[in-house]
């Protein structure tokens, strides 16, 4: 039997990361016209600084939510949740550091003190444990009760900053504790890259060395392509679903701690308000249907980065932030555009017609 | 020659191309005003691709169409439609959980004051059924009707979107049964007498010979020839279909009386009283291993909920399951193939098909279930097995990375089968193995049960089609109303069967 192996153009195109970079590399070569200094990379105290390490330590949350998102939206599903998970690992955390914090409303100024009263690598993991616990409650909801993913995540999204709330006791707390500011703004000795960028790393070889070095990552793309063929099939259905909402939980759950570390503070109200949307669309820029099926953690994380940069783009030519969004938007939709079936063929008929007038 | 042949359409020396396969090569077609046309051929034959070129899903790398002796140039399906040719494809696709009226009617409800004029639709709706002596009350779901009268509501729908003067019929039989075809039937003759051209794409011989006028035979992408049907016997039918005359059948005899030796011994699985209420009521049976039993009924008898029972689908609500002697406790699809159990379903694209995964992927998941997450066949295995399966079944790919949906109908039932040979299971439950594949397809896969019992596996074997059923099973069970009426070995003829599935005396 023959196999496609080869390299060949129609191979490249059909490639799912290949679209998303395409849109990528175009971003960045509008900012190589038109954003000076764009592409400058300073070092300041062994430390890399400049706009492109700027979008891969801005962007590090929404990849890590990316990577769990494409999971959960692989197999069928969608988790609204994930902002709200963000806001309440960080309040688990920012509590445990000084858990006095939430009780007094007015700040003394021994509470400003670099101490904790949890070691750091126990907080870590309560806030990690909670997070995962939310993205098993999640998949309980969806692959035991068979409620529908959207309507399912939907609660712990509206829940979830309640609970959020109620755990830093309607506060917004600031943390002093120096070394769990690392973990947001850390800079990795000698390498000078953000910390940030090696946990996403890392967290994408877990994910993908659980998808593609075991059998879950077949699983997961045939309940997205037909859940009936797989109950047949002797796949055990609801098993993947609770696995991918409870990895996307946990995924959740660290963007959490370096969007709370970052800040230095737990804000349950405002931390990570609307990301599950932008998690959601980096996704789909990625290609993976949302109706479930094929996907690529890889084309997720150029989806995330081709979010990022259009923001971190908006901020390097000063276009005000509320501007931002609408171009932001316009961007999304170009992508989205380029995917679609319709569009494409559109586009070429277009270019068919001049080809001939030309 | 043409014109005195009142042909109203003719397709002229069509060519198309897909990549790797000349799927059509200088085909001609032809159809008169009012007559039936049979369009027959093997799986991949490109009865699909000609069908798809003259509805505008697919645009010809060359050749004519002309209707009413005007060229014309297919666009797009709707255009076909404005054109007034309308097809009625082989999955019904309506919406079963609107009323009969609003399918009908969709897209172009009737209107008062700016909304939907309930009344006047119904009774449009009603009338339009009537015309083809349906009287059905259009105010109930779609999905309450058999899928018959579901098949008759999409005739209607389509043609009473356009005035279309053609209508395409792509295999509407394959999920009816004997009455409702007949029903069916009855409606296309209707139609023919009002001067409609109906092309009829079907793997039914029988049925071709009940209703065609005239059939045009193709074999790989390219025309055998268009004929009488009155003047065509059907055995020089199927020789011309496949290209060779067929003697495989007469073989199975020898080969089935062969492999009925080496049934021995205790039941492999034995159903004592099991039943689940509503679907199948109590039964009894014994499956020895090296045996094949045939399960006959009627559509809807039960045969597939039996099946579905027997692997674990479904729990059974009383009674007990034996599989080689232990008595089964876990019911699942997931414990039925750790057993050694497999279940090729019935509904092939429902509960058989991934689409976008590959001819390798879908061959080695049930495996690959059954070895759990953690365990992943290699790469190399992964080709091994797929590549071995696509030899033995003989399946047409370019190569195992392909996604099973680029693959026909018959070659993708072979992947599901594959995917079920590959978990070497001891059990193979079979349900309808062989709807939607030609003859020769057919033949190899009675062939292959048959073989495998010799193996000394045991079998169910499930089929619409009785003299299947009954050229391939030691043993027939027989159902009827969800309920096992009979059980039949050794020498029986069709009309025994026959009888028992009627329920006449």
């Amino acid at each position: 039997m023959m196999r496609q192996s080869r390299f060949s153009w129609a191979r490249l195109r059909d490639n799912k990361v290949f679209w998303p970079l395409v849109a990528l590399v175009l971003i960045l070569l509008f900012d190589a016209l038109f954003t000076p200094g764009f592409f400058n990379i300073e070092i300041k105290e062994g430390h890399l600084f400049g706009n492109l390490i700027d979008i891969l330590n801005r962007g590090s949350a929404l990849m890590l939510l990316a990577i769990g998102m494409t999971m959960v939206i692989a197999t069928g599903g969608v988790d609204l949740s994930v902002g709200a998970v963000i806001a309440i690992s960080g309040a688990t955390a920012c509590v445990l550091i000084n858990p006095q914090l939430a009780t007094r409303l007015r700040q003394a100024t021994e509470m400003t003190r670099d101490i904790t009263y949890t070691p750091l690598w126990l907080l870590i993991l309560a806030a990690l444990a909670v997070s995962t616990l939310c993205g098993l409650w999640n998949g309980l909801l969806v692959s035991r009760l068979n409620i529908q993913a959207m309507v399912a995540t939907l609660v712990l999204m509206v829940a979830g900053r309640g609970i959020a709330q109620l755990i830093v006791n309607g506060t917004i707390i600031t943390v002093y504790y120096k070394p769990y500011f690392f973990i947001g703004n850390g800079y990795v000795p000698y390498i000078g890259l953000p910390f940030t960028l090696f946990i996403v790393i890392a967290v994408f070889l877990i994910a993908w060395l659980l998808t593609r070095r075991t059998a879950i990552g077949l699983f997961v793309e045939s309940v997205g392509i037909n859940s009936k063929s797989s109950l047949y099939s002797g796949i055990n259905e609801k098993n993947v679903k609770l696995l991918a909402y409870t990895f996307c939980g946990f995924c959740a759950g660290i963007a959490g701690l370096i969007l709370s570390s970052n800040v230095k503070s737990a804000d349950a109200n405002t931390v990570g308000l609307w990301t599950e949307l932008d998690a959601i669309l980096a996704v789909v820029i990625g290609g993976t249907l949302m109706t479930g099926g094929r996907f690529s953690l890889m084309a997720s994380i150029v989806g995330a980065l081709i979010i990022q940069a259009t923001t971190t783009t908006m901020y390097a030519l000063g276009v005000p932030a509320n501007a931002a969004m609408a171009v932001k938007a316009l961007v999304v939709l170009v992508v989205i555009l380029l995917y679609a079936e319709q569009f494409r063929g559109w586009l070429t008929k277009l270019f068919e017609r001049k080809g001939v007038q030309a | 020659m043409a014109v005195s042949n009142n042909h109203f359409l003719t397709m002229k020396g069509i060519y198309k191309a897909f990549p790797g396969v000349q799927a059509l090569e200088d085909v001609d077609f032809a159809l008169r005003k009012g007559e039936i046309h049979g369009l027959v051929g093997e799986n991949g034959a490109g009865k699909s691709t000609l069908i798809k070129v003259l509805t505008g899903v697919e645009r010809q790398d060359a050749g004519t169409i002309t209707l009413e002796e005007k060229e014309i140039l297919v666009r797009s399906p709707q255009h076909a439609q404005s054109l007034g040719i309308s097809t009625v494809y082989q999955e019904i696709n309506l919406c079963p959980n609107l009323t009969v009226a609003e399918n009908i009617m969709i897209g172009r409800e009737p209107r008062k004051l700016g909304s939907i004029d309930w009344g006047t639709m119904n009774a449009q709706a009603k009338q339009i059924l009537q015309r083809l002596d349906i009287d059905i009350d259009v105010t109930q779901t779609l999905g309450s009707y058999s899928v018959a009268i579901q098949q008759m509501a999409a005739i209607v729908r389509a043609l009473e979107i356009s005035s279309a003067k053609i209508l395409i019929l792509d295999e509407p039989t394959s999920s009816l049964d004997a009455h409702e075809t007949a029903q069916l039937f009855e409606v296309m003759r209707k139609l023919k007498s009002e001067g409609m051209g109906i092309i009829f794409i079907t793997h039914f011989i029988d049925q071709v010979y009940q209703v065609a006028d005239r059939i045009t035979v193709l074999r790989n992408g390219k025309l055998v020839g268009t004929y009488d049907t009155a003047s065509l016997p059907r055995l020089e039918l199927i020789a011309k279909m496949i290209g060779r005359t067929l003697t495989e059948f007469d073989d199975m005899t020898k080969i089935k009386l062969e492999s009925g030796k080496h049934i021995k011994g205790e039941a492999l699985l034995q159903a004592r009283g099991l039943s689940h209420t509503g679907y199948i009521a109590p039964f009894d049976l014994d499956l020895h291993a090296g045996e094949v039993v045939g399960l006959a009924g009627l559509l809807g008898s039960g045969r597939s909920e039996t099946a579905d029972l027997l692997f674990g689908v479904d729990k059974p609500d009383s009674g007990t399951l034996t599989f080689a002697g232990k008595v089964v406790k876990k019911f699942s699809p997931l414990a039925s193939i750790t057993r050694g159990v497999g279940l090729c379903p019935e509904d092939r694209k429902g509960s058989g098909i991934f689409p976008d995964l590959t001819v390798r992927e879908n061959i080695i998941l049930a495996m690959q279930a059954s070895q759990g997450w953690w365990k992943y066949l290699s790469m190399q295995q992964q080709y091994e097995i797929a590549d071995k399966y696509i030899q033995l079944l003989n399946i047409a790919t370019p190569s195992a990375d392909q996604p099973v949906k680029n693959l026909s109908g018959g070659n993708q039932q072979k992947v599901i089968l594959a995917r079920w040979l590959a978990t070497n299971p001891q059990v193979l439950i079979l349900d309808e193995p062989t709807r939607g594949i030609d003859v020769g397809a057919k033949a190899e896969i009675q062939k292959l049960v048959l073989s495998l019992a010799e193996e000394g596996k045991a079998c169910i074997f499930i089929s619409s089609e009785l003299d299947e059923v009954l050229r391939c099973s030691h043993r027939i069970m027989v159902l009827r109303d969800r309920e096992k009426v009979g059980e039949f070995s050794g020498e029986v003829d069709e009309l025994t069967i026959m009888q028992s599935i009627g329920g006449s005396e």
